[in-house]
């Protein structure tokens, strides 16, 4: 992990320091609330319906033992003993009180963490893939890169008051999992045909009102160039990206209204002047953070144990075969932990839970933790050998269900129940489901699916790419849910198509099983997910499940 | 469910707490929705929001919001976002839903 310099404890600590003074000033009337709004956006802290939320960074998702256990004493001490992990990989806290809020970074800072750009129209905490640095079909590490291009757009002067709020991600592996394709700027780690390490560059990919699919910029740019190329990126859309709309004020409708063509142009113009301003100090910095981002030392043990756990233990053979992803050392195993045990709120994590995960971090996987944007929690490096003592103490804490990749590990953001901006609930309708076909008993049967709900058209919750999407909105004053397919944010990734009208509350847990119902139905054999069902099919069988049944029931 | 209605209260979240609250008939601030006081009018509930606006530091965001009166003549919230802000989230038994009535 990288590791805070003196400079970087300095500048955490200051920022904390000097928003206790704003706090003050706001709370003695010497600041209004138009002038402290900005100042606290700034430290990552919102109004939302019923409370403040505070949202804290976790760049590129990856936080250690240590840190977990802080935002643990954080949910005890100035919340209500539990937080949400997000799908942008951060953590948010829903009941801090303003006069609080400096204390709480003031305890994040002694360990590393703060709320820094987590909000505002600036460049956001940098995401990736979260199983980096751990994947066994990884071919370079992410993580320096996400470390570096945080550190260079942490309080960039040019930068910090963009026309909207701008968002990086970064993977390794040909396998996306960090959702490059929807972000405003995209990096894939890439090597040439001669072996030299550079990035394939996408733009312009976006979620929300217009989503839209990033557009390759440059296939292939030295790793040498990317400080001085995102510049320029960042310096045509600061300068053309739209200021009169705030819909369309994201650089996906900048590459959309002038076309990839000319942003192109503009940027490798801009880009010539910008690479004579780095001089090589910038690669010194990339190769020290590369430094701290060595493999583990992995320990040489027996696996026997995993083995034998398998052949006598159903759970944890069920856990095993549905919550691992392979690891690049043959001997370890990256473990997901759900947070989605059915009927609970996707993404949440009492207290108790953050120390327990903290503690085996700690124990079994090299001090290690991930956020993943799917709101779930990894261990990126258990031994094989102690996959049974992990998986015990899981279960203890609740933390051992067995859904990943199944459609109860749903994503869905807070939805109406917190979100100031929220058209309907979205949390409801996710516990709705996951208790549905966790009754059914149908979901292993199911197999892989994605399915996202948000709350709004701001799509926190990824309902475009959803294999199936939904989508929270307000219909003659009761909520009404919105049905998207074919949605997908991996490297094949696409935007889901509208199927047809809302249905109410009640309305929708019958119809997503009826859809369900028509897959099973409909594919070749187990082995054809929900996706390639609808890729092949298009979208009229599950029309005619979701809408002519609904017909006879109703007159049934 | 209807959308909205003529008749309007005040409704805010508080500085430090955040906490949704409303103008209430003694002109205080309460986190009851059953306390907040019921303009008749729009007109008559904007001329009270300017002055509240300008002159209340102690909350953020004041803004209208339709209510009616229910039977027992406390005035009850009319969309189903104002119900939430009025009771917490439907997930967790938290905020004023937890609070006797
Ligand atoms: S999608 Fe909308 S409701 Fe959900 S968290 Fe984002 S802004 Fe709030």
């Amino acid at each position: 992990m990288y590791n805070y310099t003196t400079f970087d404890k300095d500048f955490v600590a200051t920022r904390a320091a000097q928003f206790r003074d704003q706090v003050q000033r706001r709370i003695n009337g010497s600041l209004t609330e138009d002038e402290f709004r900005p100042l606290r956006l700034m430290n990552g802290l919102y109004m939302l319906l019923h409370a403040y939320m505070l949202r804290v960074a976790i760049p590129y998702g990856t936080l250690n033992g240590t840190q977990m256990r802080a935002l643990a004493d954080v949910a005890d001490r100035w919340d209500k003993g539990y937080a949400h992990f997000s799908t942008r990989q951060n953590i948010q806290f829903h009941w801090p009180k303003l006069q609080d809020v400096p204390d709480i970074l003031e305890s994040l800072a002694k360990v590393d963490m703060h709320a820094i750009q987590t909000s505002g129209s600036c460049i956001r905490s940098v995401t990736s893939d979260h199983f980096a640095g751990a994947a066994a079909d990884e071919y370079e590490d992410p993580r320096p890169t996400a470390e570096f291009v945080r550190q260079w757009s942490t309080d960039h002067p040019e930068f910090a008051f963009l026309p909207r709020k701008f968002k990086i991600a970064v993977t390794g592996s040909a396998r996306d999992r960090a959702v490059i394709k929807l972000h405003d700027i995209g990096l894939t780690l890439v090597r040439n045909a001669a072996g030299a390490p550079g990035y394939e560059v996408s733009v312009g990919g976006g979620l929300g009102r217009t989503p839209m699919i990033g557009k390759v910029i440059r296939d292939f740019l030295p790793r040498a160039d990317l400080l001085p190329y995102l510049e320029a990126i960042l310096q045509v859309y600061n300068q053309i990206g739209r200021r009169d709309n705030k819909y369309k004020a994201r650089i996906k409708i900048t590459v959309h209204e002038h076309g990839i063509e000319e942003i192109r142009n503009r940027v490798e113009e801009s880009f010539s002047l910008q690479r004579m301003r780095f001089d090589g100090v910038d690669q010194d910095i990339f190769a020290r953070i590369e430094a701290d981002f060595a493999e583990p030392i992995y320990k040489q043990a027996s696996i026997e144990g995993y083995e034998i756990a398998r052949q006598s233990d159903p759970l944890f053979r069920s856990f095993t075969d549905t919550n691992l992803h392979p690891h690049k050392n043959a001997d370890y195993t990256i473990v997901t932990v759900s947070l989605k045990a059915h009927g609970a709120t996707p993404g949440d994590a009492s207290s108790a839970q953050m120390r327990v995960l903290a503690d085996i971090a700690e124990r079994w996987s090299h001090d290690e933790l991930r956020v993943s944007h799917e709101q779930n929690i990894i261990l990126p490096h258990v031994h094989k050998g102690d996959l049974p003592a992990v998986h015990a103490a899981l279960r203890s804490a609740g933390l051992a269900t067995a859904n990943i990749g199944l459609i109860s590990d749903l994503i869905a953001c807070p939805g109406m129940d917190y979100c100031d901006l929220a058209t309907a609930r979205s949390i409801n309708i996710a516990q709705g489901i996951a208790t549905r076909f966790d009754e059914l008993k149908l979901e292993h049967d199911i197999g892989h699916l994605k399915l996202k709900i948000s709350g709004c058209i701001n799509a926190c919750g990824h309902h475009h790419v959803g294999h199936i999407g939904i989508l929270g909105l307000e219909k003659s004053g009761v909520e009404s849910y919105q049905i998207t397919l074919g949605g997908d944010g991996t490297e094949t990734a696409s935007i889901g198509k509208i199927i047809g009208p809302g249905f109410s509350t009640d309305e929708i847990i019958p119809a997503i099983e009826r859809l369900i119902m028509a897959y099973l139905d409909l594919r070749l054999d187990a082995s054809e997910t929900f996706l390639t069902v609808f890729r092949r099919l298009g979208p009229q069988p599950f029309k005619t499940a979701l809408y002519t049944n609904e017909v006879k029931n109703h007159a049934a | 469910m209807k959308r909205d209605t003529a008749t309007k209260i005040i409704t805010a979240n508080d500085l430090l707490s955040g906490e949704v609250v409303y103008l209430s008939t003694s002109g205080k601030w309460s986190i009851r929705h059953s306390d907040a006081i019921l303009f008749e009018d729009k007109k008559a509930a904007n001329t009270r929001l300017t002055e509240v606006q300008a002159q209340d530091t102690s909350i953020i965001g004041p803004c209208l919001a339709g209510a009616t009166l229910a039977d027992n003549q406390t005035p009850m919230p009319v969309h189903f976002r104002e119900v939430f802000r009025s009771k917490g989230p439907s997930n967790r038994f938290l905020g004023k839903q937890t609070y006797a009535a």
